[in-house]
Formats: C-alpha cells, sequence, structure tokens
C-alpha cells in the first residue's frame, strides 16, 4: 500500500477544505470496505485519506414531502433495517440485504456505495491493462472474460458494470443525491449520477472530485410499494455480484391497471440501467404476460453481448430478459421482501433463507 | 526424550480438558484443539513473528512465457526500511539439480525452482523477493518494482491443444496408469444394443484454504533456522529446503503445530518456504513471507480435464463395454498426473474395458492432488454416464449400479479387502427415500422450480503409508506420544490421542499428543486419506508396546496375581491393568510404574504396511451419494436442497470428526457442480478471479440438508485398527449426483463442472449456451471435430 496522509476532521466544512485543491489525489473514506481492498491491489494510490466517520450525516428522517432523507453515513445494514425504510421503501431494503455480506454491510455506508467501483477482473489485476485504471492502457475484458460485464452501454473503451444493488433499487425509486463542496451545495437526480464509460471509462459519475455527498433523499414511494421486488441472480446465493438483478415497482390501480411503472436493472451496464420508454409501455396495461415481454424487449434493446467462450456474457440478454418477467410477474402479485425475522436496531447478523432468488411474499 | 532445543513456548499443545474422562474408538468426541482454535490461541505459520523479523514480499510476474530482459530496482529499494532486493542475478546460492528440488510427491519432471533464472515459465511466477524492516515497507517496495520482459508466446488453453495430448511419465507417490485393456472394447461397444458416449469437462480449480501460505523462518544466534510453514509434512519440507540449501537437518527443524486447512495445496514444498529461507540466508536473520491472497492462485491446482466416456450394454442393463479417455492438463515443467480413468475398471463389472489417460503440458504452474485429485473429476463423468445409460435403458439408475455390481475389481481380477458398497446403496436410498422417486424427467414441480433426484457412486483408494510413532508413560500416569504428523484441521491431535487413550485404558486428559515437528518420529505428508490408517496404526502399536511392558512389570510385583498371568488374559481398562473382566484384580498402572521404580515406559513403534498381505487386494473407500435439486430453469439457478452420502470407510475412530470431514467434502462437492472455476484469460494466459470475491465456494444460503451415513467395515488389511480414511471421500461422486438430479429435475444433460446459470437455463431465443459454448459435446471446437480434420 502506497503511503498516503490521514486525517479525520469533525464537520463537513472542515472536511471539504481537506479535500480542496488536491485535484483528486485526496478521497474521502467511509466504511472503507472498497477504498481500502483497492489501495491493498494497488489500484488506487490516493495520497490523502479524509475520514469522514465523525462527520454528523448519518440520520434517517421523513422530509416533510413524505418521503426519506438517508444520511451519507447511514450504514448499508442500517439503512436497510430501518422501519421507515422497511414501510415505505420495501425495495430499497431487500436491494441492500441482496448485496454483500453482513460484514460488509455493517461498515459499508450509503454515500460509498454510490460510488463502488466496477468488479471486473482486469480493473482489479495491476498485471494487465484497463482503461478504467489507467486511461489508455487498453481494455483486456473485451472479447475475453466479460462474465459480469455490460450488455448495454458498453463503449469501445470499457466494458464494465455498476455493482452495487442498493444503486439499482435508489435509480428505480428516483432518488435524489445531494452533495457539497466548497462551491456550495447541488442537488443531482440518480439517473445523472452514474454516468456510461464512452471515451472516459476512468470516470464513473458525475461527482465532481472535491464534492462530498451529504444524503439521498426518496421522493415518496406511493402505490409503488405494494408492488415492488428486487431479483438477483448470482452465482450463488450470497456474497456475489450480481449477473443480472431488477428492481420492478409498480403502481397498480384497484381496477388492475398499471398507472406507472419502475424498472431499474443492475449487472448490465456502467450504471444502473433504466429506459423511461420501456416502462410506460405499461401504463394503462393490465399485468399480464405479452405487456412484460414487450417491456423487457423494450429495455432491451441494443443489447450486445461480450466477451468469449466461458467468458462470454451472451447468456445474460435472455436471462435478463426472463429476470424482468418474473420481476414483474411477481411485483403485479405484491411486494416480495427478503427481510425474515430479525430484532430491530442491531448490527445485520445476516439472512438465510431470505437470500433466496424468490424471497418471501410479504 | 530430550526436550527440544529451540523449543517454543508460543506452541500452543492440545490436550483434552480434565473431566474428558474415559473414551472408546468410534466415541464422537469434539476437537481437543477447537478452543485453542476459536479462542486465537492456535497460532497458524505467520504468526511466530519476533521483534527482529524481516518481512518479505514477492513481486509476480505478469506474463506467461518469456524471459526478464531486466529489472528497475531503485525506485523500490530507494523505500525507506527497505533491506535488500533478491532475483535470478542477486541471491545466497542454491543447488541446480531437479533431485534437490524433489519433495515426497513430486512428479517426474524438473520442479520450480524460485529466483533460479531469468526464463518465465507461467503467469504470476515469483521474479523478485523484496525485503524490509516492514510488511508495509515491503508491499509498498513490491508495487514500485518494474521488470521488463522479453515475450514468447504461451499456451494455456487446454480445449484447443488437445491434438498435443501426450502418455505422462507415470512416476509419482501414489499414482498408477490405466490397466491394459482388456478385451475388444470398442467392438464390444459397436455390437451392444444400448449405448451411451458423451465428453466432459471441468476447469481449473484452486484449493483456497483460508490460512494462507505462509513460511517464518526464525534464526538462532547459533545460525540455526527453525521453519514454521504451512504444510501438510513437516519432514518433507524439512527435507527440501536442507537439499536446495545444503543445510544439515541439525541446522534446520520445520515446524506445522496448526495448519488452516490445505486441501492438498501443502503436499508439496511451496515457493514461499524456499524463498523465505533464502531470505534468511541472506540477510543472517528472521525473516516471514505471507503470500496474499492473489499468490494463493500462483502455484498448484486441480488440473482443467477433458473426458470421454464410453458405455454400452445389454438390454436387461449388463455392461458390455467400458471406455473411458481422461487428458489433465500439466506444466512444461512437470507431468503431473492423477488417476482419473482407473476407477471405471474398479466400480463396474464388465468383459471389455479400454482406459486411456494423457496429458497436455501447458503454461501454467504444475498442477498439483486437490481433495480426491483424479476421482473427484474421473467418477464425475464415469457416474454421469451411468445415469445417461441408464435413462437410454429405461432403468432405475441405482438398479444398473447393482446390476453391474463388482465384487472384484475387474481389471485386476482381485478381491476388494472389504467392500460394503452395496449397503451403502441400500442405505443411502432409505435414507433418502429414493423408491419413491418418479422415473421420468421433469415429473416433479413445484412453484417455479422443478424437482429432480439424482444418485452417484463414490470411490477412493485405502491407502496406508510407513511412519512411525514413540510413546512415554509417565510415573504420574501421564501418556506422552509423538510423530512427526500434521492436523490440517481434520483432528489427528483427538483421533490420536483417542486411540492412544483407548488402547491403555487412560483418561483422555491424560494423553498428550504431540505433531508438526521436523525432530519427531518418522511420519508421512498427511495426504490421500492415510493418516489415520499409518499413524493411527503406529500409536495403536507403540501403545500396545507399552502395554506388554507394562504386563511385564506388573507380573513382577509381588503379590499381583500377575506373575503368571499370561498377556493374553490382561486389559487395559480405567487406568488399570487388570484381568480381562476382573475388576478386583486391578492395579493402577502409575502402580506398577512406582513399583518398578522406572520413571516411566518407554517405546516407539514403526508402522510398515503390509505389502504383501495388502497387493492380494483392492483396498478402497465407497459411497452412495443422493441428491435433491430444485431447479429453477427459467433462471439457471439450482438450489441442493437434500444430500445424504452413505460411506463405507473402515471403522471410524471418532464418529463426529469422520462425519465432520465427510460433511465438508459433501460441500466442496456442492462446489464443483455448481460453483468452482478459476477463470483463466488464455490472451494473457493468466488466472483472473484470484480472490474470494470471484472465485465462488458455496456460502451458508446454498446449504440445505447435508447427511453423512456410515457403514462400518472392519478391515484389517489395510490396517490393524481396521481403519481406512475418510479425507477424500466425501466430495467424491457428489457433482455427479447433483448433475444427476438436475437431468432428473429437467431434462437436460449438463457435462461441464461447475453447472452455472447459463448452462443451466432453459434454451431458447438461439444463445449458445449450455456445454457447447465451452466446446464439449458441440459443433463449435470440439475435440472429436479437430480429430477428424
Amino acid at each position: 500500500m502506497n503511503p498516503f496522509a490521514y486525517s479525520k476532521p469533525q464537520d463537513v466544512q472542515a472536511a471539504l477544505a481537506q479535500v480542496a485543491g488536491e485535484e483528486g489525489a485526496a478521497r474521502f473514506i467511509a466504511g472503507g470496505t472498497n477504498l481500502l481492498d483497492l489501495m491493498k491491489e494497488n489500484v488506487m494510490r490516493p495520497a490523502r485519506l479524509v475520514d469522514i466517520n465523525r462527520l454528523a450525516l448519518d440520520a434517517i428522517e421523513a422530509t416533510p414531502q413524505g418521503g426519506l432523507k438517508l444520511g451519507a453515513l447511514a450504514r448499508n445494514a442500517h439503512t436497510a433495517y430501518h422501519p421507515l425504510v422497511r414501510e415505505r421503501y420495501p425495495l430499497l431494503s431487500s436491494a441492500i440485504l441482496a448485496g454483500a455480506s453482513p460484514q460488509i454491510r455493517n461498515m459499508a455506508s450509503n454515500g460509498g456505495n454510490l460510488l463502488q467501483r466496477t468488479r471486473c477482473y482486469y480493473f482489479y489485476d495491476t498485471g494487465t491493462p484497463c482503461n478504467k485504471r489507467e486511461p489508455g492502457s487498453g481494455c483486456s475484458a473485451m472479447g475475453a472474460l466479460a462474465r459480469q460485464h455490460a450488455i448495454l452501454g458498453a463503449s469501445e473503451h470499457c466494458i464494465a458494470t455498476h455493482p452495487s444493488d442498493m444503486c439499482v433499487a435508489l435509480a428505480a425509486l428516483d432518488a435524489t443525491v445531494h452533495v457539497a463542496s466548497p462551491r456550495g451545495e447541488r442537488s443531482i437526480p440518480f439517473a445523472e449520477f452514474h454516468r456510461l464509460p464512452e471515451d472516459r471509462p476512468e470516470v464513473d459519475t458525475t461527482l465532481a472530485a472535491d464534492e462530498l455527498i451529504l444524503a439521498i433523499t426518496l421522493p415518496p414511494a406511493g402505490g409503488l410499494r405494494a408492488h415492488s421486488v428486487y431479483l438477483k441472480l448470482r452465482e450463488r446465493l450470497s456474497y456475489a455480484f450480481a449477473l443480472v438483478s431488477v428492481a420492478a415497482a409498480l403502481d397498480v390501480g384497484a381496477d388492475g391497471v398499471v398507472r406507472a411503472a419502475r424498472i431499474a436493472l443492475g449487472g448490465v451496464a456502467h450504471k444502473p440501467w433504466r429506459d423511461l420508454r420501456a416502462e410506460a409501455l405499461l401504463v394503462g396495461r393490465r399485468c399480464e404476460e405479452d405487456a412484460f415481454l414487450a417491456v423487457a424487449d423494450a429495455l432491451l434493446q441494443g443489447a450486445t453481448p461480450q466477451g468469449a467462450g466461458l467468458g462470454s456474457n451472451a447468456f445474460k440478454i435472455p436471462l435478463a430478459r426472463r429476470a424482468i418477467v418474473r420481476a414483474l410477474r411477481q411485483a403485479a402479485q405484491g411486494t416480495v421482501t427478503n427481510l425474515g425475522g430479525r430484532d430491530e436496531g442491531g448490527v445485520d447478523a445476516g439472512l438465510r433463507r431470505n437470500d433466496t432468488v424468490g424471497g418471501v411474499t410479504a | 526424550m530430550k526436550d527440544n532445543d529451540y523449543a517454543d513456548a508460543r506452541i500452543v499443545q492440545p490436550v483434552a480438558p480434565a473431566g474428558s474422562g474415559y473414551v472408546r474408538r468410534g466415541d464422537a468426541l469434539p476437537r481437543i484443539d477447537g478452543r485453542a482454535k476459536v479462542t486465537g490461541q492456535a497460532r497458524y505459520s505467520a504468526e511466530y513473528l519476533e521483534s527482529d523479523t524481516a518481512h518479505a514480499v514477492v513481486v509476480s510476474s505478469t506474463i506467461a512465457r518469456g524471459r526478464i530482459k531486466a529489472l528497475q530496482l531503485e525506485e523500490a529499494k530507494a523505500v525507506p526500511g527497505v533491506l535488500d532486493i533478491l532475483w535470478h542475478g542477486h541471491r545466497p546460492r542454491m543447488r541446480k539439480l531437479d533431485l534437490f528440488y524433489k519433495d515426497m510427491t513430486s512428479p517426474a519432471g524438473s520442479p520450480f525452482k524460485p529466483l533460479a533464472d531469468a526464463d518465465i515459465v507461467y503467469s504470476g511466477q515469483p521474479v523478485a523477493l523484496v525485503l524490509a524492516e516492514s510488511f508495509e515497507a515491503a508491499r509498498y517496495a513490491a508495487s514500485l518494482v518494474r521488470v521488463d520482459y522479453e515475450e514468447t508466446p504461451h499456451q494455456t488453453n487446454l480445449l484447443s491443444q488437445l491434438l498435443r495430448q501426450r502418455d505422462p511419465a507415470k512416476f509419482k507417490a501414489g499414482f498408477s496408469m490405466p490397466p491394459k485393456p482388456k478385451g475388444d472394447a470398442d467392438g464390444a461397444f459397436a455390437a451392444a444394443p444400448v449405448k451411451v458416449e458423451a465428453e466432459y469437462y471441468a476447469g481449473p480449480e484452486h484449493h483456497n484454504p483460508m490460512e494462507m501460505h505462509a513460511t517464518t523462518v526464525l534464526r538462532a544466534p547459533d545460525g540455526h533456522l527453525t521453519v514454521y510453514d504451512k504444510s501438510q509434512g513437516s519432514q518433507n519440507v524439512r527435507m527440501v529446503l536442507s537439499h536446495v540449501f545444503g543445510l544439515s537437518k541439525k541446522k534446520l527443524t520445520v515446524r506445522n503445530p496448526f495448519v488452516g486447512g490445505a486441501f492438498g495445496s501443502g503436499l508439496r514444498p511451496q515457493y514461499n518456504a524456499i524463498l523465505a529461507v533464502m531470505a534468511a540466508l541472506h540477510l543472517q536473520r528472521s525473516v516471514q513471507l505471507v503470500l496474499t491472497r492473489q499468490q494463493m492462485f500462483t502455484f498448484g491446482h486441480r488440473p482443467e480435464t477433458w473426458q470421454r466416456v464410453k458405455l454400452a450394454a445389454e438390454r436387461d442393463g449388463t455392461l458390455r463395454s467400458i471406455i473411458h479417455e481422461a487428458v489433465g492438463e500439466t506444466s512444461r515443467l512437470e507431468d503431473y498426473v492423477e488417476v482419473v480413468v482407473n476407477w471405471s475398471g474398479q466400480l463396474y463389472r464388465c468383459d471389455t474395458l479400454r482406459l486411456e489417460y494423457q496429458v497436455v503440458d501447458l503454461d501454467h504452474y504444475t498442477p498439483c492432488d486437490m481433495r480426491a485429485p483424479g476421482a473427484a473429476h474421473g467418477l464425475h463423468a464415469l457416474e454421469v454416464a451411468m445415469d445417461e445409460l441408464s435413462y437410454a435403458l429405461e432403468m432405475d439408475p441405482l438398479a444398473l449400479r447393482l446390476q453391474n455390481y463388482a465384487e472384484r475389481d475387474a481389471a485386476k481380477d482381485l478381491p476388494y479387502s472389504s467392500k460394503e458398497l452395496r449397503a451403502c446403496y441400500t442405505q443411502g436410498a432409505e435414507r433418502f427415500g429414493w423408491a419413491r422417486r418418479t422415473p421420468q424427467p421433469r415429473s416433479m414441480r413445484e412453484g417455479n422450480e422443478l424437482i429432480g433426484w439424482g444418485m452417484a457412486t463414490g470411490q477412493w483408494d485405502a491407502l496406508q503409508m510407513f511412519g512411525r510413532a514413540r510413546a512415554v508413560l509417565h510415573a504420574d500416569g501421564r501418556l506422552l506420544v509423538e510423530s512427526a504428523a500434521s492436523d490440517i484441521g481434520t483432528g489427528t491431535y483427538t483421533v490420536m490421542a483417542q486411540i492412544a487413550a483407548s488402547t491403555l485404558g487412560l483418561p483422555l486428559e491424560n494423553v498428550t499428543f504431540r505433531l508438526g515437528d521436523s525432530t519427531l518420529p518418522l511420519a508421512p505428508i498427511e495426504g490421500g486419506s492415510s493418516h489415520v490408517a499409518t499413524i493411527g496404526s503406529a500409536v495403536e502399536g507403540v501403545c500396545e508396546k507399552l502395554q506388554k511392558k507394562l504386563w511385564t512389570l506388573a507380573r513382577r510385583m509381588p503379590d499381583s496375581g500377575f506373575a503368571r498371568m499370561p498377556f493374553s488374559d490382561v486389559e487395559f481398562v480405567e487406568g488399570t491393568i487388570r484381568r480381562r473382566g476382573d475388576p478386583a484384580s486391578a492395579v493402577s498402572l502409575v502402580g506398577v510404574i512406582a513399583a518398578s521404580g522406572y520413571a516411566g515406559v518407554e517405546d516407539s513403534y514403526l508402522l510398515l504396511p503390509n505389502k504383501l498381505r495388502q497387493r492380494k487386494y483392492v483396498c478402497a473407500v465407497h459411497s452412495a451419494v443422493f441428491c435433491e435439486v430444485r431447479v429453477d430453469e427459467e433462471l439457471g439457478t439450482v438450489r441442493v436442497t437434500r444430500l445424504v452420502s452413505a460411506v463405507a470407510a473402515g471403522r471410524i475412530i471418532n464418529s463426529l470428526a469422520a462425519r465432520s470431514q465427510v460433511m465438508g467434502g459433501m460441500v466442496w462437492g456442492i462446489s464443483q457442480a455448481l460453483h468452482e472455476e478459476t477463470h483463466c484469460d488464455h490472451g494473457l494466459g493468466r488466472f483472473m478471479n484470484h480472490n474470494y470475491a470471484e472465485y465462488h465456494v458455496p456460502v451458508n444460503a446454498d446449504i440445505h440438508e447435508i447427511e453423512a451415513i456410515f457403514v462400518e467395515e472392519d478391515d484389517r488389511v489395510v490396517s490393524r485398527l481396521g481403519a481406512k480414511g475418510v479425507g477424500e471421500i466425501g466430495i467424491v461422486g457428489v457433482a455427479a449426483a447433483v448433475s444427476n438430479a438436475i437431468y432428473h429435475a429437467t431434462g437436460r444433460r449438463i457435462r461441464s463442472t461447475p453447472m452455472t446459470p447459463e448452462k443451466v437455463m432453459a434454451p431458447g431465443e438461439g444463445w449458445l449456451a449450455g456445454d457447447s459454448a465451452i466446446g464439449i459435446n458441440g459443433e463449435r471446437g470440439s475435440y472429436r471435430a479437430q480429430r477428424d480434420l
């Protein structure tokens, strides 16, 4: 690990000041569940770490509009089990609990979850070329081991995917990210927070190097909370990144007609994947198989396989199609959670049966 | 026995807690080392740091084949705390000849010699060793070492290289080449009315024990080196280190008192051991070297393997032909070999046999034994093929196996020393409820999941090696037994103490079994499921010698009543010697020693297998595995919801430890079936999923009901204890049972492992998936297609 400077400011202003002017050489650190690994692997070499764990950014509170504000430093586990999150955004609880392991969820912060880096094998191995790690060195994954890689939105420079589960739910829920910098505060709609690789794969988000995430807000969920599901497909039932995941939420009227639909995909692109036109196809329709298939095909329009042989991800296109239909079918029935029995308050002691594909219908 | 001159008070000696009392063979005793392990008292090889220990970090190659042109070390050397950087042009003298690098389990060829020269023979090869005052400085400096390479084209893709297959050199301990063909297997295949033929494939796997390979070398003021090395045999490591560096036995002690799993990765001394000693000799001080998790993928692994099985039968299920061909990966350095196809000549009765095993050398490190080497893959192919044949015959898969049950080894025409496989089938089937199986595929469904039941057979050799145990019963009634054995998490401490205590009738807490030190009496590496049959027999042997000595002393005691009693009339019960069945005649062992005037009684026993007798038999352990899966075929997910394995492995010494061993193997079988594979980027010639997040083994959520049943045998051919070994058998057959259950659930046959979602998903929408994606059983790049060109 490279030598680095370390500081632990007491408030947001001090934290911003310590990162300002470092031109990207300084990084904020919260749970450290991804950054420390990347530093050990020599993938990231920050000259300064500004530890923000003392900042008062860990509250989870209702907003006057009926939504929720999630502090950037609230831990993933705390967020997933928070009564207001469970009650209003079961989709978010499910997505968080589908990710990582209990130990990691106990440490990982909400802000950090948004900023986790791709799990592309090559990005993690400094013995190989990678445009995201070393711009201009080339992409090793293209035509090679790409099971975890994008089928949508990739560029000729990078085919990496964003690994978060939580972000897929946040995208579906139309979250907003609130950030601060020495220039003041601003809000970033979730759809604009993560970016596609294009010709700058080294840049994951639209967050500036000197900006700090303060909170994530969620608008009122309305009818969506009664019909939501996070379906994650992976190579084992816990502690594996998604091959494909689907966050689906429907607002279904008493007449059985869909009033609103939200569908976000994980594991398929450099950012959580949404397509408003595809979602609009469901509005005004009943929850029927052909409607779901039409949405799936619209979402996957332009999907392109990557990799070769054992590393080919061609299977992800039909898998995503089936997963979208399955998730919508389940959402039409009600809300699926993976919470299971757990005392509120304490740390995440892990779940067993709830890490299954389908979960339990609440 | 004199004290070890280089004793280390930090080594915890496991002893059963007071009050454990008298024990018998077969008792379900908890591990006597368990408490030390879960409280952190048990130290592993990276936990013997001293204040002046230097740290070594390995720099690994990024190319698979070529030469080092130059190393740029200035930047790394400038890091504060860096002591030196070793590389092939700057290192202490080490011997050149291959023979000095050979260990107890080396295959034929030229063993890898770290930092020997500029040649790069695999990706991840150590190219430099940074030595520093702190681990942090060494690691940082290692990241600054720049290596210029001259690359040569490499080849790491077995399936594209099958045409280069050749006969291997056959010399490796425990290996035997396939038997000669019997009858005209190909003619019989052509003539038979019912037949199946298919190719099978398994990718490479890495052992991935929890504890990383690490070596701590502590240098005494007199120059003696104590080496704590993660190993399955301290004496094997000492032999190689002595030879490589020309150090006498007296100057080198190797210890492995606790090992955090190894699974075969510790059978051969790995490069970390040689490099750590090299560094200690160079610096003339203590050195520690710990590999990173990523570097755990830079040495031996289970080889990538291609197989083809052809089976033919009469309409009643009688086998007429067994043809089993396998091609395994090896390196360009050595011919790693394992028994892949021979099982097909043993498990079933058949008039004609053709078994072939060949290797292809690739630009990887030499593969090495990994739990049930050869059998895990070989029986997977055979037992899936048997399942395929059962459907071709419209016959119950279990009935097909019973129809062809072999009372004798078909290839060698020898009887089994014991074989309760038939009882395994019966008891396993009963426990599982096999009789309720509906024969048709796709005949059971619940919700989104299809349910399938499958079964398979497992076999492993019952091996016995040679080794010595030494014992002393002190005047206070405490027994010390010693052997340079290993406990790689298997329960050696517990089981050996149990054998000694039950033989001499002592309370378990009175027995200390020392292991894991190369200065102790001769012991083999802990591998091949042989430690109980070998060391356990030596422990029983030495305790019986102590019995005789105690009996002799008791006979000399005035008025003891033993004076005229033959040895066959006495027994050792509850700390006493007494006439068989006569508590009134008991005299305490402590009393016997006190009366003798000696400080204790002592002896040693060399266990040599009775090869003359053993070679008249085939010695093996067996299992029958039954499995239930639930498959969501739309999404390609598989859950193994029930798994039963009925195992016949001789007498079970400790039913708790044995059950744990078998269950661990069964979990690994699920892993082999569904999760585990090291992905090689053939363009780079490099294994890429080199960490726990991406190299998948099952998590708790993947494991449901697992049950191990023991069908006891008492096999005095294999060992005087009647015991065989249970280390490997748990994994064997499980992957085939899972595969067969998936077929029963879905009606689709998957012949490669692991069976990941893209292979399990029901086809549709015209994408290439399943086994054809990797080039077997498909139009694309199949071996047969290549050979026909």
